[in-house]
């Protein structure tokens, strides 16, 4: 705060508890009118929330078993049909864009924030086509994911692998900003004391950068990977549409499936019996998001003030 | 002067630079930079994985059938290419949730940046990230079993007409009501961010003026945050384009060229999601009819998004 704002504090302090301010007394309906307008926009956003929160707990809690976690899906015992090969295929479609975000994003945002030169073009089309990559629909990085990975130069085929970079390069930029304002929160004196002292670069932003912005970076992944889970446009394209009735051999063979996918797949049959176990799908999703967004938001909380 | 001479030394044994070359650390920098220069590869990649098969196809079908008002039935026997049947699906879809998205997240933002105390904003902020972070699927979901049989029980199906009759299971409102809400976060929170970014002297000066808080909010904050506005409106128009789980599972099948809010319609997004489940073989027009449509997804995407950053250094305002 500047010292003209402090200045008008008590300016503003002044006119308010002057007498100028009894003109005013009595209900200012348009303004009160006003801000019940805004609640209202704000309350319809979570009264929704409630309300999916709500639909999905109710109508998913009659398959809400263990059977849910350890069958296979099935077309005829649906009183015990489950997720099983999807929940494994979620975790290595999960783990394969971990470890592809992790070292990519984070060496982009450390080049981007401690080498790049900013006048330099090159640099500046990198930091656009990061902000450009952010915007574009996801079922585009599906199409991506298909021409090049599943087909096309890579030729991974239909494989949980190739759900995984699909994915990666879909949140690569959540993970590359974040981290970039991880790395940017760590003071600058502190990069000088150890170059100060004959450390490297390198020596400097690997011991003394690189650890303190640890809980932002960390941060910034569980975002992505949160994001990474619930998504399913670009997994249809990439091959998790096939009724897996089996496990995937490992992330580079074999047929496999997602959560997400699964439960869009139960949701469009006409049988009620497949939407109760899609809602309950989506109960299970939405308990996993919920976690990983809560330790997210703690981990902010935690570590947001302590440089 | 002569006699406090600075011993200069340019063949001192001290200098600063490096005695090794460091090649270990000057490959880290490449690959640091490989990895930043990553996003760029991926962009060429999108605009290569759509533009090759997006002239093998137009090879197959001409340019002009394309984009005609013939209908859309692209996987059929005898197929007919007129996409500007799903390009008024994904409009329609558009039109429907920006009318609830724009306002009520404008609304969200305002409220979160002036009235709301930090208390009520520490809660709501959470809330709204949750909200943006539940799956599109289970959106999806929702709309499908609960938001459209609620609208269908209870249609005013006395209005005369068109408007009064009942909509099937899927229907554009039902799609464009939730995508709507589903929004709403992205627009608040980038419109919160650039209100919050008015400063502070500006409120107190109107508030000193005595302007009461709702005239403070719509004659200065509104204004001074235009660019900011502006861009989370057209981020949120961009993400209702691109959207697919809700309204692939909401919003109908039909190729339909419709403003009707009990019409079941087609877009863009939802005919690449639903040719993908099923079985179209490489090589045949009906998977490069994928392509062409992505192409034209991403080339409207990127337009809108051009207009944003456009909008935003035309309107920018600059705080010393």
């Amino acid at each position: 705060m500047s010292k003209t704002s402090g200045r008008t504090r008590i300016a503003v302090e002044a006119t308010r508890s002057s007498t100028i301010r009894l003109d005013r007394v009595g209900i200012d309906i348009k303004g009160e009118l006003f801000r019940a307008v805004l609640l209202f926009s704000i309350m319809l956003g979570l009264v929704m929330l409630a309300t999916l929160l709500i639909f999905v707990a109710i109508r998913g809690s009659d398959r809400l078993d263990l059977n849910l976690f350890t069958q296979m899906p099935s077309s005829i015992n649906t009183d015990t049909s489950g997720f099983l090969p999807a929940i494994v295929g979620t975790t290595y479609v999960m783990l394969g864009t971990l470890v592809t975000i992790v070292p990519l994003g984070v060496s982009a945002a450390i080049y981007l924030e401690e080498y790049a030169d900013r006048d330099k073009w090159y640099n500046r089309v990198i930091e656009v086509n990061i902000q450009n990559l952010a915007a574009v629909p996801s079922i585009v990085f599906g199409i991506l994911g298909l021409a090049f990975i599943v087909r096309g130069p890579l030729s991974l085929g239909f494989v949980a692998f190739a759900g995984s970079l699909t994915l990666a390069m879909m949140v690569l930029p959540t993970v590359i900003i974040s981290s970039r304002e991880a790395i940017r929160g760590v003071p600058p004196t502190l990069r000088d004391a150890s170059l100060g002292l004959g450390a490297t670069k390198w020596q400097t932003t690997w011991r003394q950068v690189l650890p303190l912005s640890v809980p932002g970076i960390l941060t910034g992944t569980i975002l992505a990977m949160s994001r990474a889970i619930g998504e399913t446009a670009p997994l249809l394209l990439v091959g998790a549409t096939t009724f897996v009735r089996f496990l995937p051999e490992s992330a580079f063979e074999g047929a496999y499936s997602a959560i997400p996918v699964q439960i869009y797949q139960w949701a469009v049959r006409p049988q009620d019996e497949f939407r109760v176990l899609a809602a309950a799908g989506a109960l299970v999703l939405v308990a996993l998001l919920l976690t990983m967004n809560s330790v997210a938001i703690w981990l902010r909380a935690r570590y947001a003030r302590q440089l | 002067m002569a006699t406090t001479t600075i011993t200069s030394t340019p063949d001192a044994e001290f200098s600063l630079t490096a005695k090794t070359k460091r090649i270990g650390e000057k490959m880290i920098v490449a690959w640091l930079f490989l990895a930043a220069a990553l996003a760029v590869l991926i962009t060429i990649g999108i605009v290569v994985a759509l533009i090759l098969p997006t002239i093998d196809f137009f090879r197959e079908v001409p340019f002009d059938r394309f984009f005609s008002m013939e209908p859309w039935a692209p996987l059929f026997a005898t197929p007919t290419y007129g996409v500007v049947h799903i390009v008024a699906g994904t409009a329609a879809i558009v039109i429907y949730s920006s009318v609830i998205a724009l306002p009520a997240g404008l609304a969200s933002a305002i409220y979160m940046s002036e009235y709301a105390g930090p208390r009520t904003r520490k809660v709501l902020q959470p809330l709204l990230e949750i909200l943006e972070g539940i799956p599109t699927v289970v959106y999806g979901i929702f709309a499908l079993f609960f938001v459209a049989p609620l609208l269908k029980d209870n249609w005013p199906t006395w209005i005369p007409g068109k408007l009064g009759e009942e909509p099937g299971f899927q229907f554009v409102l039902a799609a464009g009501l939730v995508l709507g809400v589903m929004i709403i976060p992205t627009v608040a929170s980038v419109a919160y961010d650039s209100m919050n970014a008015v400063p502070r002297a500006l409120r107190e000066a109107a508030y000193g003026l005595g302007s009461t808080r709702m005239q403070v909010a719509t004659k200065v904050i509104v204004p001074s945050a235009l660019s900011g506005i502006t861009a989370s409106f057209v981020l949120g128009l961009s993400r209702a384009v691109g959207e697919t789980m809700v309204v692939l599972m909401a919003a109908g099948a039909m190729a339909n060229i419709s403003l009707w809010p009990n019409d079941p319609i087609l877009t863009m997004t939802a005919f690449i999601g639903r040719t993908a489940t099923g079985d179209v073989s490489t090589g045949t027009t009906a998977y490069y009819t994928v392509f062409a449509v992505g192409a034209l997804l991403f080339l409207i995407t990127l337009t809108v998004n051009l207009i944003a950053i456009a909008l935003v250094r035309r309107f920018r305002e600059v705080y010393e």
